[in-house]
């Protein structure tokens, strides 16, 4: 799957796209992949999004969902980016994906 | 290569002087080089201001183009125009940024065509950001240095 | 200490409303991401992967209690309790807000602080040997000529939109113990026939393209140091390369040109600058120089009590010769065994706020190795002064060994890494405290960069490892050989890379070779000078 993520311009705190608005939490992140159904592709939403200030450096990733349905980013710089950093766990994400930190490396 | 460049007196949106400003499109450094009655001349990042040097007396316009606003050579070719002592006009032109008014007006340029027109209210306070200065420059104003240690 | 008078406070109040006007623009709309990028760039401003991070500038390391405090009540108030200090004397937070960073530059301005020139295609901040005004082999204390160059560069006209970054260091001694000549512009100033003057090297550099700076003039006169400055980076400004990101240091255009092609090309813009009269009066770096006298040293004890064989290490590594005999300067580590290099929590900072107050004249230097440093202790002094740094945490012994490793923030927090630095710094310095190596090795300086940029100095390490990212996993590569200091190489890659296990134990390895093949006194790097690269091969690959 595609999903979106960037930055909250004012407080910089990673986001994700979850079909409305931007989460802070990367299990609401939604598939934006397919636009064929005429809904609104990943360009025309990170291009709107922007320029409304809602988010900042904004883009799309490769995803999956897991077997117990926790979306997980393909590349290990959003997985640290979803997670928070690795050698300060106490300071990371409050997710519910308490397997989190078995994947993100 | 063209000859018919330049901003017209329309598009300058910030202006220094008093004189009335030269009517005419101006030519490449090439251009000028060559024509011994250009009197406005446009400088691109890549070229060398120094080439203008023996031609100074005779032009009334140096625009410097700003293709790009990372580009800073363009801070370089308005000093050393200034420190040739050129006197005529000296203009901004292209990706001219609220932010960089301050530091151009410090290199000598006296008239801004920003591609984009810039708020007057955020121009205005960007020119007088700074109070007093640390470097000498092509204004002429006396540095911080100087006024500690001024008799 | 530099103080600001009321121009400098000016100036840097300045700033912190130019930045909120900046920051209010780009909330508002009216600047583009892309045109406010380098602007909060150079206010420090990075948006990183978690966050902005926000970059403090420390002029040429330099810092008093007061302003220790204010680091640490920035951490509290408006980051999440604590800072990371980095290998160009400055300290980053991780966890700033947009909408707090003017707040925070209001707050650093009270107590003569700012992030001006932080990061940015400009001059950034100067530093220099974190000793200066106490090693015991300086020709002068070299700060008074780096805060005149702090001014000079400091909002330059000329020089705000340069072709790339451009960092100045400047020494005063044979030692080189702040990379003098990786940097863009290498000063050390120098005493010829009793008359001070500045040597300059310049197109050094690490990143990318590793190159060691060329001197390019033995002798600028005092009175023409920062005209000649300014002809260097005139040069550099419009002959620097613009097509190409990864090619626009100057290294690459005194390389490209040939140093001998780039002296003549500054000589003649010097030449002219002379004739325009850009250097500031004499009399400025006269007054700036006052604000540097030595303090009011006195004399005393000049042994310890080495019962406590703790305290008696810590001694032996972490302290360095002054020029009193009754003073020291203690290093503080801020690389415990399993630490983090580099962080230091706010509680920490208060402490050696304290102790900077109590034992060290109200000064504190930040090291380009990450760590703290007490300038002038009192001998009589270092045993309280340890005492309480053991206490927070901050007593390892282990300054230029193995466990003082420099390492870069890495994938943990960085949006360029590849790789994480910092669990591998944890791991090696784990294994060696724990297996009591470190001692047996003695000096070893190991540096860990997360990707090519190099902010970890790898290429100048000892032993230098680079991660890269290999198929969407992380991978090491190993190199040997490198120094920072006066004897300045470039280190050499071993082979295929590692994964993190493989490049621990490749650590251990190649300490092994030292170890069995090292002569009386030889340090790690003089023992692979020696015998070569071929060795250390055989044992990693074979």
């Amino acid at each position: 799957m595609k999903i979106l993520t960037g930055n909250d311009l004012r407080s910089g705190a990673v986001t994700w796209w979850n079909g409305s608005g931007w989460s802070l939490f990367v299990d609401d992140a939604v598939d934006v992949g397919d636009a064929s159904n005429g809904s609104e592709g990943a360009e025309e939403i990170l291009a709107r999004e922007q320029a409304a200030r809602r988010v900042n450096a904004a883009y799309a990733i490769e995803a999956s969902i897991d077997a117990s349905g926790h979306v997980r980013p393909a590349h290990i710089k959003d997985r640290v980016r979803a997670l928070g950093p690795t050698v300060r766990r106490d300071l990371g994400v409050t997710t519910a994906d308490k397997t989190g930190w078995d994947w993100v490396i | 290569m063209t000859d018919n460049l330049g901003t017209s007196p329309d598009e300058v949106q910030f202006r220094f002087r008093d004189d009335e400003p030269v009517d005419h499109a101006a030519v490449t450094v090439d251009s000028c080089c060559d024509q011994t009655n250009a009197t406005a001349v446009r400088i691109e990042p890549g070229d060398d201001a120094r080439v203008l040097l023996p031609f100074l007396d005779r032009l009334a316009l140096v625009e410097v183009n700003f293709p790009a606003f990372g580009d800073g050579r363009g801070y370089s070719s308005a000093r050393i125009l200034r420190e040739a002592g050129y006197t005529g006009e000296l203009r901004a032109v292209g990706a001219v940024l609220i932010d960089q008014l301050s530091h151009m007006r410090r290199c000598g340029f006296d008239s801004f065509a920003p591609d984009k027109r810039l708020d007057e209210e955020d121009a205005a306070r960007a020119f007088a950001t700074w109070e007093n200065v640390y470097q000498r420059a092509a204004d002429g104003r006396r540095t911080i240095a100087d006024k500690r240690h001024e008799a | 200490m530099y103080r600001y008078d009321q121009y400098d406070q000016a100036m840097v109040d300045a700033r912190v409303e130019e930045f909120r006007d900046q920051a209010r623009r780009r909330l508002e709309g009216k600047l583009t991401e892309d045109q406010f990028k380098p602007l909060r760039l150079m206010n420090g401003l990075y948006l990183q992967l978690h966050a902005y991070m926000l970059r403090v500038a420390i002029p040429y390391g330099t810092l008093d209690a007061r302003q220790m405090e204010m680091l640490s009540h920035i951490a509290d108030k408006y980051d999440r309790g604590y800072g990371h200090f980095t290998t160009r004397q400055n300290i980053q937070y991780n966890w700033i807000k947009l909408e707090d960073a003017a707040d925070i530059l209001a707050d650093l301005a009270t107590v003569e602080m700012h992030a001006i020139q932080t990061s940015g295609n400009c001059i950034r901040n100067i530093s220099s040997d974190h000793f200066a005004g106490a090693a015991a082999d300086e020709v002068v204390d070299p700060r008074p000529y780096a805060e005149l160059m702090r001014q000079w560069s400091s909002f330059h006209p000329e020089f705000t939109y340069l072709p790339r970054k451009f960092k100045i260091a400047v020494i005063a001694s044979e030692k080189d113990r702040a990379a003098m000549r990786l940097h863009d512009i290498g000063v050390r100033i120098i005493k010829r026939d009793g008359e001070v003057g500045a040597q300059f090297y310049a197109g050094g550099g690490m990143g990318r393209t590793p190159m060691i700076a060329p001197m390019i003039r033995d002798f600028v006169p005092l009175d023409q140091f920062i005209t000649y400055a300014e002809a260097c980076l005139r040069v550099y400004n419009r002959y620097g390369r613009r097509d190409n990101k990864y090619k626009a240091r100057i290294k690459i255009l005194v390389h490209e040109l040939g140093a001998a092609e780039y002296i003549r090309q500054v000589e003649e813009e010097f030449a002219h600058m002379l004739t325009v009269g850009v250097e500031p009066p004499r009399e400025e770096l006269a007054r700036i120089a006052e604000y540097f006298a030595p303090p009011a040293f006195v004399d005393g004890p000049k042994t310890v009590d080495r019962s406590d064989p703790d305290f008696a290490l810590w001694v032996d590594r972490n302290t360095h010769r002054h020029k009193h005999d009754a003073y020291v300067s203690a290093v503080i580590s801020l690389k415990p065994a399993g630490g983090i290099p580099g962080d230091a929590t706010s509680e920490q900072m208060r402490i050696v706020a304290k102790l900077a107050r109590e034992y060290s004249f109200d000064e504190l230097r930040v090291m380009h190795t990450q760590n703290l440093l007490l300038p002038h202790v009192r001998i009589a002094d270092l045993h309280a002064v340890w005492t309480a740094l053991d206490e927070a945490g901050l007593g390892a012994a282990n300054m230029d060994t193995i466990e003082d490793i420099i390492a870069c923030p890495g994938l943990d927090y960085c949006s360029l890494a590849n790789a994480r630095s910092i669990p591998l710094a944890q791991r090696i310095s784990e294994r060696f405290a724990e297996t009591g190596r470190t001692e047996v090795v003695g000096e070893l300086k190991l540096k860990i960069s997360g990707c090519i940029n190099a902010c970890g100095h790898h290429h100048a390490g000892h032993i230098g490892i680079l991660g890269v990212d290999k198929k969407g996993k992380e991978n090491f590569q190993l190199s040997l050989g490198g120094s920072e200091a006066e004897d300045v190489s470039l280190a050499k890659i071993t082979g295929p890379g590692f994964d993190e296990d493989g490049v621990v134990a490749a650590v251990e390895k190649v300490t092994d070779v030292y170890l069995a093949s090292r002569t009386e006194g030889e340090r790690f790097l003089d023992t692979y000078r020696r015998i070569g690269m071929e060795p250390f091969k055989e044992a990693l690959y074979d």
